[in-house]
C-alpha cells in the first residue's frame, strides 16, 4: 500500500533521553562543586581537593556516553531495519544542519570577543575616542597593541607565531578533508578497500592534530608565559583554540566510530547519513580553523 | 486511552496504544504527552517564581527593612527573573508548540520525539540546581548565598564578586541551553519537514509561523548565552580576564553578549504570543485575519532587527555616540512591524461579529496591555531620555507590561482556547471569568504605578526606597498578592480540566474555521493524530 511508505516513523517510548537528563545532572552537579573545590578563586592554582565532586563529574560523563551508546544503537538499529526511508532521513539531516548552525553561533560569541577586544576594548584602554583619562587615571604606562603582550596591570607574554606548528596543523586539517571526501566518494562508489583506507588516514589525521595542538599548549605554558592567566590574548588564544579542539576531538570521536561502522558493513550507497553528518561536522570543524588560524595566529 | 483504536484499524498495533503509569511520561515520544509535562512543569515553576516575586513584593510593601536582609532581597531578584524567563514562560511556549504544532500542520508526532523528550527531562534537573540554591540560602548551614547579581547576572557581579552557588548556576544555565537548542531544532526540523501535503508555508498557521521563527532565534542565540556563561566561569576559576580591565578585558563585553542574547530572547518569549492571539482573534471575531502575510513579513523583519538592537539595554554605559545613534534608530525601528501586528489584530476584530468567550477576553487584553508595554519601549529607546529611566522601576513597569501581562496573558488565552482539545472538557466558565477579572485588574494595578514610581526615580533592585515612594509601594504589593492569589483560581481549572470534570467539549467548541486543522480531531485529542497526513485544500 502506498499509503504505508507514507508513513512517519515515530518511535516507542525510550528511556534513554530520561538517562541522558540523569547523566547532565551529574556532571553539571559534579563539574560545579568540582571547579568549587578545586580551583581556588583569584590565585586559579588546583588545591586537590574536592574529589568527591570529580568522582561524580566522572561518573556523569561515563553515564551520559552510556546512555548515547544505547540510544544510537537503537537508532542503528531503526536505520538498518530500513525505518529511516524518507522523510525521517531529511528530519535527521536538518536536524544536524542546524545544530551545526548552532555550534556556529556558540563561535562567534567567542570571536566576537576577539573582535570586541581588538577593535575596541585595547584601543580604549590605551586612551583612544573619548577615554584619554581613563588612560592616564588607570593604567598610564600602558600600551595599545595586537597581540596584546603586557596586560594593563603589567603582566607579560609572548605572542603565538603563525608559522611552526599552527602552520602544519593547518596544513593537517585541510588534508583531512580532502581524504575524508575521498572516503565518501569511495563509499559512494562501493570501493570498499580505499573507503576503509582513507577514512583510516582521515582519524589518524585528527588525532595527529591533537597531539601537536598539545605540543604548542606546553609549548606555550613552559617556554612562552603564554598562559591562561596571561590577560585578554592568552584568554582568547586558548578560549578559542581549546574550544575548537574540543570539536576536534568530538568529530575524531564521531569518525573513528563511523569507521568501526564501516568496518561493520553498516552503511550502503543509498544509506549512510550516520557518515554523511560526522563528514559535514568535520567538515564545520576545518572552517572553524581556517578562520581561528587567520584570526588568531595570523592577524 | 485507547480512543482512537476505534477508528484505526491498523496492524502497528502497538502505535495506538498510549503507554500506561510512570513509563508513560518519563519514556515518552508522544508530542501531546510531552508537551503536558512542559505545560504542568512551566506552570510550576510559574508559581515558585510568583512566590519568590512575593518575597519581593512583601519587603517593599513598606520602607524600610522588614521581611529579609538586603542580601536575600537580591537572590529573590535574581532567581524570580531567571526561574520566570527560563523556567516559567519559555517551558510554556514549548509546550504549546509541542502540543499544537503537529496538529495545525497534520503531522504525525513533532520529527525528533525522542530527542523532545530529552529537552524537556533537562529542565527539572536543571531548575532543581537553580532552585535548590535558594533553598540552601534560606534554609541551610551558614546560609549561602544563591545567585545575587540580576537575571542578566553582569560582571563583575557574577564574576569577581559571584557566591559559591554561581557556577551551578552557569552549568545549569548550560543545561537549559541545550534543553531550548534541541526543542528549538526539533520544531524548525518539524515545520520544515512534516507538513501534510498541501500545507504550503504560506497557509501555516500564524502560532507555526512565529515558532518557526522564534525556534531560529533560540537556534541562533542560546549559543551565545552559553559561551557568555563559559567566559564567566572561566574567569572565575581559570585565571581569564575576559571581563576584567585589568588584564585588557572589559565587564562591558559581557553585557554586549549578554545581550546580544538578551534582547533576541525578549523576542523568544513574545513572538509565539504573537502567533497564539493571532490564531485565537479571528476565531471569535468570525473574520479571516486581517493582512496574514504581512504578520509572517512582520515577524520575520522582527526577528532579524531583535539582532542588531541588543545596545538599547546599555545606553547609560558609555558607548561611543554613533554606537548609541545606531542602536536606538535600530530599535525605534522596531515599533514599525510590531505596529503593524497590533494593527492587523485591530483590523481583524473591526466590524467582526465578536463574541467574548474567555480565550478572546484573555486575546483582548494582550493586545491592549502589550501596546502599553511597547509604548513604554518606545520610551526607553529614545536614548537621552533612558539616561533617566534606565534602571528605575520604569524598566520593571515596561517589561513586565509586555512580558506578564502580554507573554503570560497570551500563554492564559492560549490555554483556555486549548484546554478542550487537550482534555476534552470546557474550563469552568465561572472560575474562569473570575481569574480574567481578577489578573486583569491585579496586575494593572501590580504594574502600573510602578511607572508613575519609576519616573519619580524610584532604582529597581534595592530593598528598601525613600518615603516619597511608600504609597504607590504599597498598591503595587496589594496588587502582587492579588495577581498571585488570582492564579491559584487557574490552577483549579487546570486540576478540574484535567481530572475531567466539566461540560463535555466538541471537536470545535469555538466554531473555528475548518482550516485550522486543530479542531478537526476528536476532543480530547486522540493519542495519535494524523498518521495519514489530513488532505489539504
Ligand atoms: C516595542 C518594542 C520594544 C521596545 C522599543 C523596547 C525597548 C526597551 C528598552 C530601550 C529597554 C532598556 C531600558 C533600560 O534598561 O533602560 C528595554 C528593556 C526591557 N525590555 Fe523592552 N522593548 C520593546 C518590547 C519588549 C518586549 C516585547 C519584551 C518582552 C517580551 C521586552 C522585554 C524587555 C525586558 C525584559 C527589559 C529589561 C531587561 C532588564 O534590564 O532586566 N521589551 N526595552
Ligand atoms: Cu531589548
Amino acid at each position: 500500500m502506498a499509503e504505508s511508505n507514507n508513513k512517519y516513523y515515530v518511535p516507542d517510548s525510550s528511556p534513554w533521553p530520561l538517562s541522558g537528563s540523569i547523566g547532565l545532572f551529574m556532571i553539571a552537579l559534579g563539574a560545579g562543586n568540582f571547579i568549587q573545590q578545586s580551583t581556588d578563586f583569584g590565585q586559579n592554582v588546583l588545591k586537590h581537593q574536592g574529589t568527591g565532586a570529580g568522582y561524580l563529574l566522572l561518573a556523569g560523563a561515563l553515564w551520559l556516553i552510556g546512555t548515547l551508546f544505547f540510544w544510537w544503537r537503537d537508532t542503528i538499529k531503526e536505520s538498518i531495519t530500513g525505518l529511516h526511508e524518507g522523510r525521517l532521513s531529511g528530519s535527521y539531516r536538518q536536524g544536524m544542519i542546524w545544530f551545526i548552525f548552532s555550534e556556529v553561533m556558540f563561535f562567534a560569541a567567542f570571536f566576537g570577543a576577539m573582535f570586541y577586544t581588538r577593535w575596541l576594548i585595547v584601543p580604549w584602554l590605551g586612551g583612544e575616542g573619548s577615554n584619554a583619562m581613563t588612560h592616564e587615571l588607570l593604567w598610564p604606562n600602558f600600551q595599545a597593541m595586537w597581540p596584546l603582550t603586557t596586560t594593563p596591570d603589567g603582566r607579560e607574554t609572548q605572542a603565538m607565531g603563525a608559522w611552526g606548528l599552527p602552520a602544519i596543523n593547518t596544513a593537517i586539517l585541510l588534508v583531512s578533508s580532502i581524504t575524508l571526501t575521498i572516503a565518501h566518494h569511495a563509499l559512494i562508489a562501493g570501493e570498499r578497500g580505499k573507503l576503509i583506507l582513507f577514512q583510516g588516514i582521515t582519524v589518524l589525521l585528527g588525532i595527529f592534530f591533537l597531539f601537536l595542538q598539545v605540543e604548542e599548549y606546553i609549548h606555550a605554558y613552559t617556554e612562552m608565559g603564554l598562559t591562561l592567566n596571561a590577560g585578554i590574548y592568552g584568554s582568547l588564544f586558548f578560549m578559542l583554540t581549546g574550544f575548537h579542539g574540543m570539536h576536534v576531538t568530538m568529530g575524531t570521536i564521531m569518525l573513528l566510530i563511523m569507521f568501526l561502522r564501516i568496518l561493520k558493513g553498516h552503511f550502503s550507497k543509498e544509506n549512510h547519513f550516520a557518515y554523511e553528518a560526522a563528514a559535514w561536522y568535520w567538515h564545520f570543524v576545518d572552517v572553524v580553523w581556517l578562520f581561528l588560524y587567520v584570526c588568531v595566529y595570523w592577524l | 486511552m485507547t480512543a482512537t483504536t476505534a477508528e484505526h484499524h491498523d496492524h502497528h498495533d502497538d502505535h495506538h496504544h498510549a503507554p500506561h503509569g510512570l513509563k508513560r511520561w518519563l519514556f515518552s515520544t508522544n508530542h501531546k504527552d510531552i508537551g503536558t509535562l512542559y505545560l504542568w512543569f512551566s506552570f510550576a515553576m510559574f508559581l515558585i517564581g510568583g512566590l519568590l516575586a512575593l518575597v519581593i513584593r512583601a519587603e517593599l510593601m513598606y520602607p524600610g527593612m522588614q521581611v529579609v536582609d538586603p542580601e536575600f532581597f537580591n537572590q529573590m531578584t535574581t532567581v524570580h527573573g531567571l526561574v520566570m524567563v527560563f523556567g516559567a514562560i519559555m517551558p510554556a511556549f514549548v509546550g504549546l508548540a509541542n502540543w499544537m504544532i503537529p496538529l495545525m500542520i497534520g503531522a504525525p508526532d513533532m520529527a525528533l520525539p525522542r530527542m523532545n523528550n530529552w529537552s524537556f527531562w533537562i529542565l527539572p534537573f536543571a531548575f532543581t540546581i537553580l532552585i535548590s540554591s535558594v533553598l540552601m540560602s534560606a534554609f541551610g548551614e551558614g546560609n549561602p548565598s544563591a545567585p545575587n547579581f540580576g537575571w542578566t547576572f553582569y560582571a563583575p557581579l557574577s564574576t569577581t564578586y559571584g557566591p559559591a552557588s554561581t557556577d551551578l548556576f552557569i552549568l545549569s544555565v548550560h543545561m537549559m541551553g541545550i534543553s531550548s537548542i534541541m526543542g528549538a531544532i526539533n520544531v524548525v526540523v518539524t515545520v520544515f519537514n512534516l507538513r501534510a501535503p498541501g500545507m504550503t508555508m504560506m497557509k501555516m498557521p500564524l502560532f507555526v509561523w512565529t515558532w518557526l521563527i522564534t525556534a531560529f532565534l533560540l537556534v541562533a542565540v542560546m549559543p551565545v548565552l552559553a559561551g557568555a556563561v563559559t567566559m564567566m566561569l572561566t574567569d572565575r576559576h581559570f585565571g581569564t580576564s575576559f571581563f576584567s580591565a585589568a588584564g585588557g578585558g572589559d565587564p562591558v563585553l559581557f553585557q554586549h553578549i549578554f545581550w546580544f542574547f538578551g534582547h533576541p530572547e525578549v523576542y523568544i518569549m513574545i513572538l509565539p504570543s504573537f502567533g497564539v492571539v493571532s490564531s485565537i482573534i479571528p476565531v471569535f471575531a468570525r473574520k479571516q485575519l486581517f493582512g496574514y502575510a504581512s504578520m509572517v513579513y512582520a515577524t520575520a523583519s522582527i526577528a532579524l532587527l531583535s539582532f542588531v538592537v541588543w545596545a538599547h539595554h546599555m545606553f547609560t554605559v558609555g558607548m561611543p555616540l554613533a554606537g548609541t545613534l545606531f542602536f536606538m534608530y535600530m530599535t525605534m525601528l522596531i515599533s514599525v512591524p510590531t505596529g503593524v501586528k497590533v494593527f492587523n489584530w485591530m483590523a481583524t476584530m473591526w466590524r467582526g461579529s465578536m463574541t467574548f468567550e474567555l480565550p478572546m477576553k484573555w486575546a483582548i487584553a494582550f493586545v491592549i496591555l502589550f501596546t502599553c508595554g511597547g509604548l513604554s519601549g518606545l520610551m526607553l529607546a529614545i536614548t537621552p531620555v533612558d539616561f533617566q529611566y534606565h534602571d528605575t522601576y520604569f524598566v520593571v513597569a515596561h517589561f513586565h507590561y509586555v512580558l506578564v501581562s502580554g507573554a503570560v496573558f497570551s500563554i492564559m488565552a492560549a490555554a483556555y482556547y486549548w484546554l478542550p482539545k487537550w482534555s476534552g472538557v470546557m474550563p469552568n466558565k465561572i472560575l474562569g471569568e473570575l481569574h480574567f477579572w481578577s489578573s486583569l485588574l491585579s496586575v494593572n494595578l501590580l504594574f502600573f504605578p510602578m511607572h508613575f514610581v519609576g519616573l519619580a526615580g524610584m532604582p529597581r533592585r534595592y530593598a528598601d526606597y525613600a518615603l516619597q515612594f511608600a504609597d504607590y509601594n504599597f498598591w503595587i504589593s496589594i496588587g502582587a498578592f492579588w495577581f498571585g492569589v488570582s492564579q491559584l483560581i487557574f490552577l483549579v481549572v487546570a486540576i478540574l480540566c484535567a481530572m475531567k470534570k466539566g461540560e463535555k467539549a466538541p471537536a470545535n467548541p469555538w466554531d473555528a474555521p475548518e482550516e485550522d486543522l486543530e479542531w478537526t480531531v476528536p476532543s480530547p485529542a486522540p493519542f495519535h493524530t494524523f498518521d495519514t497526513p489530513p488532505v489539504i485544500k
